[in-house]
């Protein structure tokens, strides 16, 4: 099976054309969608057709219980986004959230039928520290780490170690910037903090509706692993289309990923979300963004590499490549992260930590 | 079919089960296992239609270097390791484990208590209980004494009517229960023993037909009953309070919180409808005896009890 005919991307791109899969076609459907976390996200694309009463009845029974399961998570992230406001009360900083949060928030479209492990928030660097201790002293508390990843995190990342609350187990990820400062491409998250949103009446904010594209743009082809990430892909395509409702998004769009040092994660994004999800955006900013993509053979890669991977895997077929892509695409993201030295470095650091694992030894300690 | 067969077709595409309202498709990929599937399952019936799959369950070498070495087991659901690698000779309880996984996180279209659930004339019992308390034991005596397993281990409540859906798997007995309910009743299907898992040495008594048989039939929630063994103690029911009983419902229960509203309102009119009971006991045959007494009596008006 090509990309081109794959049932799941069919029925992402055009829900209407589920009326016509056959059971067996929905055991494969159903399958993907939920080692990709979309079942609830799909459910509402075909009731959003009209069309749910077409669908067999025991296809209908998973879409009822991924609905609530995904009711779950936003009662859930509301909950958390509720304790964090609390919990930084005192401190005088704007808070940005970041993904799902800032999605289930402000109800845009990639909120719907969303399953969300962790809340995403951004504070300015001078603040985060201040932030971490009201945190903590809130019942948060640092995920247990090894000393080495501490330090990979508080050196290296643009985020912290994640926190977790010690009563509700919820994970909270707490970010200066949106990308590692290590790596290629250097946004400026003053900027993305300029054009934020506030939400509400406290001190809560969401990147501006372009801000959120690049930085799911970002995460995506920067940061991620890019491997079974077709519901990123599908955000992006959704915040395409309402982003294009407002006047001014497209004309923007490419001007702003310049400037905040995205344009090529964003030349990657509109380049798979027409492919592969039929994303509808205007010719002109096809074009403009066209400067910032790679040199062809590059371009031929990613193509293969994306296309080979960007759906989870059947476990059914042994061998089509897509073993070798994902592979290929996590070198990548480790390889777009870190400069050549830091990378050695931290690759042997983490054998020698899993090689300690499995002798049953410490690992040894390295000096910073 | 022969073991031969079932060994081939869960090696190949899978054989497809069955299972209360779910077809379960299962694929075993290590050897010697087919007779010990094929015990269990034996009167369940198979899906051929090619249809709908539920739960889709593997169990096999785990991924990567460790199957070329040889080294453990694993279970799959969708194709995914749902499981730390195991030894491959706990395999069984194992691949039991594996359906219990995709029952307790999988159907939220129910309410899905922890509890064993039984009929008799038409009215079932839920029987909520935390490890120790007997519940199985008390479960597998009643079912092989007249009551209609439901299931072992959870009580799958639809919201649209509140009534209880049937899901005959074998019932996990562990370490002394084993040798009880062979006593008990020497005729039952009981498997040999698996030592060495978390939970100790496990068997898995085979459900009895009339359950398998009757797995479409749903039954009304009539009472529930938390089992208490205790050494020595005569067979005993003592009425509790109906929000005591519906906090021992919830606090073991799977998705009752996930289901938020629903879940709430579901469980409230599930034990507005019961008699609530604390049931000590010790004598399997005693306590037989006074559930079948539970039957005439509690079946009449219980509004005296917990109101």
């Amino acid at each position: 099976m090509t990309i081109s005919n794959d049932l799941l991307l069919s029925a992402l791109r055009d829900p209407a054309c589920t009326v016509r899969f056959s059971l067996r076609d929905w055991n494969a459907v159903l399958r993907r969608a939920r080692i990709a976390r979309i079942v609830a996200r799909l459910a509402h694309l075909i009731e959003e057709q009209g069309i749910i009463e077409k669908i067999p009845e025991r296809v209908r029974d998973h879409f009822v219980a991924a609905h609530a399961e995904a009711a779950q998570h936003a009662r859930i992230v509301r909950w958390e986004v509720n304790r964090i406001e609390h919990a930084l009360t005192g401190i005088d900083t704007d808070v940005i959230l970041l993904k799902g949060a800032a999605y289930v928030i402000t109800g845009l479209p990639p909120a719907r039928g969303r399953l969300i492990s962790d809340v995403d928030i951004m504070v300015p660097k001078d603040r985060i520290d201040q932030v971490e201790r009201a945190l903590i002293d809130r019942g948060w508390g640092t995920m247990k780490l090894d000393n080495y990843d501490q330090r990979y995190y508080r050196t290296w990342m643009h985020e912290l170690p994640p926190l977790r609350h010690e009563q509700r187990q919820s994970v909270l990820d707490l970010h200066h910037t949106i990308l590692p400062p290590t790596g290629r491409l250097h946004p400026d998250p003053a900027l993305l903090r300029e054009d934020a949103i506030p939400v509400g009446v406290g001190r809560l904010k969401v990147l501006s509706p372009t801000d959120m594209l690049l930085h799911s743009a970002a995460h995506m082809f920067q940061d991620g692993e890019l491997s079974g990430s077709i519901r990123d892909l599908a955000d992006m395509a959704d915040l395409m289309k309402v982003g294009g409702e407002q006047p001014g998004f497209w004309d923007g769009l490419v001007d702003r990923a310049e400037r905040l040092d995205l344009a090529r994660p964003l030349f990657y994004a509109l380049r798979f979300a027409q492919r592969f999800l039929g994303a509808d955006v205007p010719d002109a900013v096809t074009r403009q963004a066209a400067r910032f993509g790679p040199a062809w053979p590059v371009r031929t890669l990613m193509d293969a590499l994306v296309s080979r991977s960007v759906l989870p895997g059947d476990g059914e077929k042994r061998y089509d490549g897509s073993a070798g892509a994902r592979t290929a695409l996590y070198i990548r993201s480790h390889w777009l992260r870190m400069p050549p030295r830091l990378l050695t470095r931290h690759l042997w650091q983490k054998s020698l930590t899993s090689w300690a694992a499995m002798s049953g030894k410490e690992p040894p300690e390295q000096a910073a | 079919m022969s073991d031969l067969e079932i060994a081939d077709r869960l090696r190949r595409d899978g054989l497809r089960l069955y299972i209360g309202p779910f077809v379960t498709r299962i694929r075993v990929t290590l050897p010697g296992l087919a007779e010990h599937i094929r015990f269990l399952y034996t009167d369940t019936p198979l899906d051929d239609s090619d249809g709908l799959i539920d739960f889709d369950i593997k169990l096999g070498p785990p991924p990567g270097i460790r199957r070329w070495l040889g080294l453990g087991a694993t279970v799959y659901v969708d194709d995914v390791m749902q499981f730390m690698p195991f030894d491959p000779a706990i395999a069984v309880p194992m691949f039991e484990w594996g359906i219990n996984w995709c029952v307790f996180n999988r159907p939220h279209q129910y309410l899905i208590l922890h509890a064993a659930v039984l009929e008799r004339g038409g009215h079932a019992v839920i029987m909520p209980g935390p490890p120790g308390s007997g519940k199985s034991t008390l479960c597998a005596a009643l079912s092989l004494r007249g009551w209609r397993l439901l299931s072992d281990e959870v009580a799958m409540i639809r919201p649209s009517d509140r009534m209880i859906l049937p899901l005959p798997r074998p019932v996990g007995l562990k370490e002394e229960s084993i040798e009880v309910i062979r006593r008990f009743e020497p005729s039952a299907f009981v498997s040999r023993p698996w030592p060495g898992t978390k939970k100790g040495t496990i068997a898995h008594m085979r459900m009895p037909p009339e359950s398998v048989a009757r797995a479409g039939e749903m039954a009304s929630p009539a009472w529930i009953v938390c089992p208490k063994y205790t050494s020595g103690a005569t067979s005993r029911f003592e009425p509790i309070h109906r929000s005591q009983a519906m906090l021992y419902a919830a606090d073991d229960a799977f998705n009752y919180s996930l289901l938020a509203r629903v879940g709430f309102e579901t469980l409230a009119d599930v034990v507005e409808s019961c008699g609530c009971f604390e049931f000590t006991y010790d004598d399997l045959d005693a306590a037989v005896k006074a559930f079948d007494e539970l039957v005439p009596t509690m079946s009449t008006p219980m509004e005296g009890v917990g109101a």
